[in-house]
């Protein structure tokens, strides 16, 4: 009698796979603290144009978003095809612009109300009429402060 | 007699859940973040002031419906737009009190008279296409940056861009309130002044 068996030739261990769960905890948690919740689910095709001179838009929770550019393919049955402004998932047009401006400030608290702003991210072959228009509504409530969403690159490559 | 030992909780499981609520993270959110051209738009007034800006003091740039640049009544390509907004605004051709020590320009009567009072005034048409007026607002605003930086570095040493980027850097060892003043006399020396009309029908 020994105590030494032989071992049994040929059979793999099986592979422990205990530390999977680990592994896809670790990958969880951080795209839990470096990504942010999709806000709105674009309706409207929005290529933006290119710059250089910009800056970043940190503090997510003080941009409000205001999109245009023409209905994509599925909605442009029933939107038209003619450029359209987009607010909270649903096409509006540019009256309901300070509605839309009251009501996010209203969400915010009161000492953040002057460092909100307002990104607009217009789809580079929209006509400035309506980009005008949504200006002209943003100054009428006193939302000065815009910022154009662009990607970033050499600002030539807009006129091609 | 033994004790008996806990059961173990089966965790092979455990792995599919982590991976499900992953795959909901993944979809769920985004990575991104947003970069621009910050602007601010000019406050309403009732009656907007008229006749007291100099022709001379005015750089008038003017976007047609075709795309069409035009600076001072004629036409020019947007790669040179940087350069003229320049050579207008560091022009300082005033004397006495309008007198600007600092600019390198030309120094022509006929141009503006001193960084704090030259205006550039931008118009564009109803028709005209977002993607060529963000080309052309970025130029503008390259001119501010580049004389900006310019002065900077003749100053403090370092860019204004530089500036601004340790101003928001919270590891930034320097002195912030020391920074602030200095990226205000920045600004003063070469304010940013771009008017923006209506546009036209």
């Amino acid at each position: 009698m020994s105590k030494f068996k032989k071992k049994k030739g040929g059979e793999l261990p099986a592979i422990s796979t205990a530390s999977l769960p680990d592994i896809v905890f670790m990958l969880l948690f951080f795209f839990m603290v470096a990504t942010v919740m999709r806000q709105n689910t674009l309706m409207i095709e929005n290529k933006l144009p290119v710059a250089d001179q910009i800056e970043k838009l940190d503090k997510k929770d003080l941009v409000m978003y205001i999109y245009a550019g023409k209905p994509s393919s599925r909605y442009r049955a029933s939107a038209g095809n003619q450029a359209r402004i987009q607010l909270n998932d649903k096409f509006a047009d540019v009256s309901e612009i300070k509605a839309f401006v009251l009501a996010e400030r209203a969400s915010k608290r009161e000492e953040l109300i002057p460092f909100l702003t307002t990104a607009l991210k217009v789809d580079g072959s929209t006509n400035m009429g309506l980009v005008g228009d949504i200006k002209k509504e943003l100054r009428d409530i006193q939302a000065l402060k815009i910022n154009y969403t662009t990607r970033t690159g050499s600002a030539t490559d807009n006129l091609k | 007699m033994m004790k008996k030992s806990a059961p173990s909780v089966n965790a092979g499981s455990m792995a599919d859940i982590a991976f499900l609520l992953l795959i909901f993270f993944l979809i769920s959110t985004t990575i991104e973040t947003d970069y621009g051209i910050t602007r601010k738009l000019p406050p309403l007034i009732d009656k907007p002031t008229e006749g007291t800006i100099k022709e001379k003091n005015l750089f008038r740039v003017e976007l047609n419906q075709h795309g069409e640049l035009l600076v001072e009544g004629a036409t020019m390509r947007i790669n040179a737009l940087k350069e003229a907004a320049i050579n207008f605004l560091d022009n300082g051709g005033g004397s006495g009190d309008l007198a600007c020590s600092y600019c390198k320009g030309s120094r022509r009567t006929s141009s503006s008279d001193n960084p704090n009072k030259a205006v550039i005034s931008l118009h564009n048409h109803r028709e005209t296409n977002y993607a060529t007026y963000i080309a052309v607002q970025n130029e503008l605003v390259a001119a501010y940056t580049t004389l900006r930086n310019r002065e900077a570095q003749r100053l403090f040493g370092k860019t204004f861009v530089q500036m601004e980027k340790d101003l928001k850097d919270v590891n930034y060892s320097g002195n912030k309130k020391i920074l602030k003043e200095n990226i205000k006399k920045i600004q003063f020396l070469f304010p940013e002044k771009l008017s923006e009309a209506e546009p036209k029908k």
